[in-house]
């Protein structure tokens, strides 16, 4: 997958939950993208080059990382 | 089912619910009070003649052919005017009535030609009848005075024929364009004896006058005047069957007349809840696709895309289909497999498409083309309210006070729900509409938007906070039902930030370019003028924040108390007809069918155990993002049903590189469509005539469509993913869609009490049907939203990153029109295309002075992406620095020019705003003529020279 839109798509979705106040922000990008991403994508993005995600989307990309290390399923 | 007309009563029926009885030929009857004496008498079992009159519009009292007697009142009331009343003791049938009766007809049939035998109308007519009913034998005044019987017949429209020589100039086509359509196309010219009826102007024929050939008028002749040409072509119907319409949302049901295997005709089903008898020009008219030469209906494969077609049986082709699975899976594993389901086809077909993908490829990559519709609108309802679908019914908007249009287009959209909406706002409803064109509602016969708000494209998040904010900041909030129904904490936080300066109409005036004190306005209205309700449509989810959008509405609906009854709520207008029940079916990667998440293991389970397979716990592939793992080589395999995404999806240079990288795209269509240029596989599909099933249209109405006639592909779709599954070893057994809908009823909640046998005998149901709805539910949230507090969700204006510059100065967005249907695959094969042969280029006047352009010019026009080349029409119905066009036509190829910015939340694509510059130029551009060639090259079918032809 192309990283460049995954950081694009990324940075889009914690643009959208910001209002919500930082913390809460980082909660919910982390939810929409483990909601809605198939693993290839989280997989892609956990890999690569993360220096363009926006402070809420690299904490958010964090929380995803945890959560695809506890579900074997989520692995590609 | 052998031919017999739909009843007609004569006048409508009445509202009220106060009962009153009388006496008709000595039977007492009770009825509401308001019925007419007509209406009552029919009802009753009676029949009083008539002309004038019929139940879709009001009665008139022009023909004086329905007289009768009542005791106690003096001379001969017309019926059909007079209404019951308590007590009344009415006769139909004296001498006396007789004779006047036979006077009236006499007059009627001495200016009337009498070729009955060879008339198309013979024994269908109402004139015919009449003068049986009345008695009549003999005309004293002979059939050669003053008459009209030379003028000559207007056969412009492409589907029915207007012969004046048979007017009777009842006016029943008149008050039907008037009360039912609501376009006033239609007058009487001149007075008395010589009044007549015509279209437009007396320099106008049907075609080039203002009629969108609905069809109401032709339906309200009671003679061969407005009739369809089939009925002269084919001869009368002799048997009918009510199926419903597969074009848009509204979801209207037909009666589809068959004369043996052939369709005569599509009469609106008066007895249809979504459509009370009425239809747009697409479902009555432009069926003749179903039958167009274009149609393939034998499978093919092939092993390249460079190489022709081959022919094969339907065994080959399936067995073939089923072994490149099988391939793939082995080499690529499951998660290279996928596939989209169709809004156009049918639930259970979708149903069948999704568990395929699912239990037989192994993975979740299912989705549907609701991905570029109304994907947010899933996301933004279930997220506010807890259900991803729209509030009401349709009969709803008859309540409503102020009506808030967003992003919509309904007369061209959603025509048969807009007529109804006119009516209201007829009646003295306000509008207004938010739109960066003067929609034709904004400014149309009898209707004027109280405000238009023509805001910059892409500025949607802006308007609907600017409207918050002046309903905050003025005290016009409603408290009180915010208070009971929604979380307070979360409102008050909400409440804090619309109130904030900056998102005040005077400060966002410079974004949106509307001015503020219209936004003022138009909020106060909206907020304390009685029952709003909010329509809209693909103008505010096809956006990089259509989510939000949606989220804004529904956060302005709970801020004026305007959810939970009638007259109010929130109305998503969706675009094709089968949308909402496409996502309702689990076609998404990401939730089962009832919007249960794949990674809900109790939900899985029950799949699990009733399919007898494991499933994939993770979310799998949007169409984009499959199309990303195309080109990028981790997705392989390409099941598509139903859909054209080359055409209908963003950025096609993009759509067609993934395509291109994958290895095997099956496409199962009617016709070889623009994606099917890529396909190695195409499995011929069957048109709504030729199979059973349901839709669910805009208002989760599921209705029943009904076989009419056999599958000239030899099967209904939802058979051909069944051959495809037993292919794959899958024990898959239905005999009927029946079975498949019992299995959804099985597996969801919200359609527990649908059953094919309750649908056949009750016509619809509106979900959820369940324990605590047993009859549906017309209006949702009534005691408290689905998800218990109404959820207020901040959101703020983010621009899009589609921006104007010097290159691209101009925004482009897209919508469509009446007569074509989203890529036009079916109504260009139809006779539409006298309405819009061609897809145009609508530009501001400045615009195109700046460029010298002119009304009719080709105009190259490119973006970023890409550019093409179509005709200007100038008009001040855009805004300066706006420009808008349609998809409809392949040649244009408008999806050259979209980008791939999309939807924050769902990836629904960004078709409402592209950055554009526009030019002058002689014709179609280089690309244009090499995919016209890449396009007539592919769609080679060997041992044929037609196919070649084709298109
Ligand atoms: S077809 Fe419809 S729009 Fe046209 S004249 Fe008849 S009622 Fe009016
Ligand atoms: S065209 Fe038909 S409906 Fe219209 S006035 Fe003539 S007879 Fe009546
Ligand atoms: S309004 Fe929609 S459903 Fe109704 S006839 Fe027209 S296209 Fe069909
Ligand atoms: S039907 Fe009543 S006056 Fe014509």
């Amino acid at each position: 997958m192309n990283i460049d839109r995954l950081t694009y798509m990324a940075n889009q979705i914690a643009r959208a939950f910001e209002p919500q106040g930082h913390d809460s922000a980082v909660d919910q990008a982390a939810t929409h993208i483990n909601k809605f991403w198939d693993p290839r994508m989280k997989k892609t993005m956990l890999e690569g080059d993360r220096s363009g995600l926006s402070p809420i989307a690299a904490e958010a990309m964090v929380k995803v990382e945890a959560y695809v290390a506890a579900r074997p399923a989520s692995a590609w | 089912m052998g031919y017999e007309p739909q009843a007609d009563f004569g006048t409508p029926a009445s509202k009220s619910e106060k009962l009153v009885t009388l006496t008709i030929d000595g039977r007492a009857i009770t009825v509401p009070e308001g019925t007419s004496v007509m209406r009552a008498a029919a009802e009753s079992g009676g029949s009083i003649p008539k002309l004038c009159a019929t139940d879709n519009v009001k009665s008139f009292g022009s023909c004086r052919l329905c007289l009768v007697e009542v005791d106690g009142m003096r001379g001969t009331p017309a019926s059909c005017t007079t209404p019951v009343m308590e007590g009344m003791n009415v006769h139909t049938q004296t001498p006396r009535l007789q004779k006047l009766r036979k006077g009236v007809m006499e007059l009627y049939i001495s200016d009337h030609p009498l070729d009955c035998l060879t008339c198309s109308d013979n024994n269908d007519c109402e004139l015919q009848d009449n003068a049986a009913a009345v008695g009549l034998r003999d005309v004293r005044y002979g059939y050669s005075g003053d008459n009209h019987l030379g003028l000559a017949t207007d056969t412009s429209n492409p589907y029915f024929d207007f012969d004046p020589s048979k007017c009777i100039a009842c006016s029943r086509c008149v008050r039907a364009c008037d009360e039912v359509q609501g376009t006033f196309a239609l007058t009487i010219e001149g007075r008395g004896f010589a009044s007549k009826v015509s279209a437009g102007t007396s320099m106008d024929d049907f075609l080039s006058s203002e009629c969108v050939s609905c069809g109401a008028c032709v339906q309200a002749c009671p003679t061969a005047t407005l009739q369809e040409k089939p009925m002269k072509e084919i001869g009368k119907p002799e048997r009918a069957v009510v199926t419903t319409c597969a074009y848009c949302g509204v979801g209207c049901t037909f009666r589809a007349e068959m004369r043996g295997e052939q369709l005569v005709r599509m009469v609106p089903w008066k007895d249809g809840k979504a459509n009370r008898g009425h239809s747009c020009v697409k479902g009555r008219f432009a069926w003749g696709y179903a039958q167009h030469k274009d149609r393939i209906l034998n499978p093919m494969i092939r092993k390249s895309i460079n190489d022709p077609w081959q022919e094969v049986s339907w065994d080959e082709a399936i067995a073939y289909t089923a072994s490149e699975i099988k391939r793939i899976k082995d080499n690529y594993g499951a998660r290279a497999l996928g596939g989209v389901t169709s809004s156009r086809c049918t639930n259970e077909e979708a149903f069948l498409v999704q568990k395929i993908i699912r239990a037989g490829f192994g993975s979740n990559n299912t989705d549907t083309c609701a991905r570029v519709c109304h994907s947010p609108t899933g996301f933004g309802l279930s997220t506010a309210f807890g259900t991803s679908a729209g509030t009401q019914d349709f009969d709803s908007v008859m309540d409503s006070d102020v009506i808030l249009v967003i992003g919509a287009n309904p007369t061209d959209g959603h025509p048969v729900f807009a007529s109804r909406m006119k009516r209201r706002l007829r009646q003295g409803a306000k509008l207004i509409v938010v739109d960066p064109r003067r929609t034709d509602i904004v400014r149309s016969p009898h209707i004027e938007a109280d405000f238009h708000l023509p805001l910059q494209p892409g500025t949607n998040v802006a308007v609907l906070t600017a409207l918050a904010h002046v309903i905050v900041t003025e005290g016009l909030a409603a408290e009180a039902f915010i208070k009971e129904r929604c979380d307070w904490d979360e409102y008050q936080e909400w409440a804090e930030f619309v109130s904030r300066p900056q998102n005040s109409p005077e400060f966002l005036e410079p974004v949106t370019r509307v001015k503020a004190e219209d936004i003022r306005g138009a909020a106060r209205l909206f907020a304390t003028g009685g029952n709003g309700a909010i329509y809209y449509g693909l103008g505010v989810t096809e956006h990089s924040q259509g989510s939000s959008t949606v989220l804004a509405i529904a956060n302005l609906a709970m801020v004026t108390g305007n959810v939970g009854r009638r007259g109010v709520g929130v109305n998503p207008l969706r675009g094709q007809n089968n949308v909402q029940g496409s996502c309702d079916m689990g076609s998404f990667p990401h939730e089962l069918s009832g919007y249960r998440h794949i990674t809900d293991n109790v939900a899985r389970k029950l799949f699990e155990d009733d399919w007898g397979v494991t499933l994939d716990p993770e979310p799998g592939l949007r169409i984009p993002n499959m199309l990303d793992a195309a080109v990028d080589g981790s997705f392989k395999l390409f099941y598509c049903q139903g859909e054209d995404i080359l055409q209908s999806d963003p950025n096609t240079h993009h759509v067609a590189a993934g395509l291109a990288a994958m290895e095997c795209v099956i496409v199962h269509d009617l016709f070889l469509n623009e994606t099917a240029n890529y396909a190695h596989i195409f499995l011929p599909g069957s048109t709504f005539l030729e199979k059973n099933g349901t839709f669910t249209n805009a208002e989760r109405r599921i209705q029943l469509v009904r076989k009419v006639m056999e599958p000239a592909n030899g099967y209904e779709d939802w058979e051909i993913t069944q051959l495809m599954a037993q292919a794959m070893g899958l024990d898959w057994n239905y005999s009927h869609p029946k079975e498949i809908l019992a299995e959804i009823a099985r597996l969801t909640p919200t359609f527990a009490g649908v059953s094919w046998e309750r649908l056949d005998a009750e016509g619809s149901l509106q979900w959820p049907v369940n324990e605590k709805f047993p009859d549906g539910a017309p209006i949702m949230h009534v005691d408290g939203f689905v998800r218990g507090k109404g959820k207020f969700v901040v959101t703020d204006y983010v621009p899009t990153d589609e921006k104007t510059g010097p290159r691209f100065p101009l925004l482009l967005t897209t919508g469509r029109i009446l007569s074509q249907y989203n890529v036009g695959a079916q109504t260009r094969r139809t006779g539409n295309v006298a309405w819009h042969p061609e897809d145009l280029l609508e530009m501001h006047p400045v615009d195109a002075e700046d460029r010298g352009l002119k009304d009719g010019d080709w105009a190259r026009l490119a973006s970023r992406a890409g550019e093409t080349t179509l005709r200007v029409q100038v008009t001040d119905r855009v805004a300066p620095g706006v420009v808008y066009t349609t998809f409809h036509h392949p040649a244009t190829q408008a999806n050259v020019i979209t980008t791939e910015y999309s939807d924050w939340a769902t990836n629904c694509p960004e078709y409402k705003v592209t950055a554009v510059q526009i030019s002058p130029s002689n014709g179609p551009t280089d690309w244009q003529e090499e995919y016209e060639e890449q396009a007539r090259r592919s769609r080679r079918i060997a041992g044929t020279v037609t196919a070649e032809a084709a298109e």
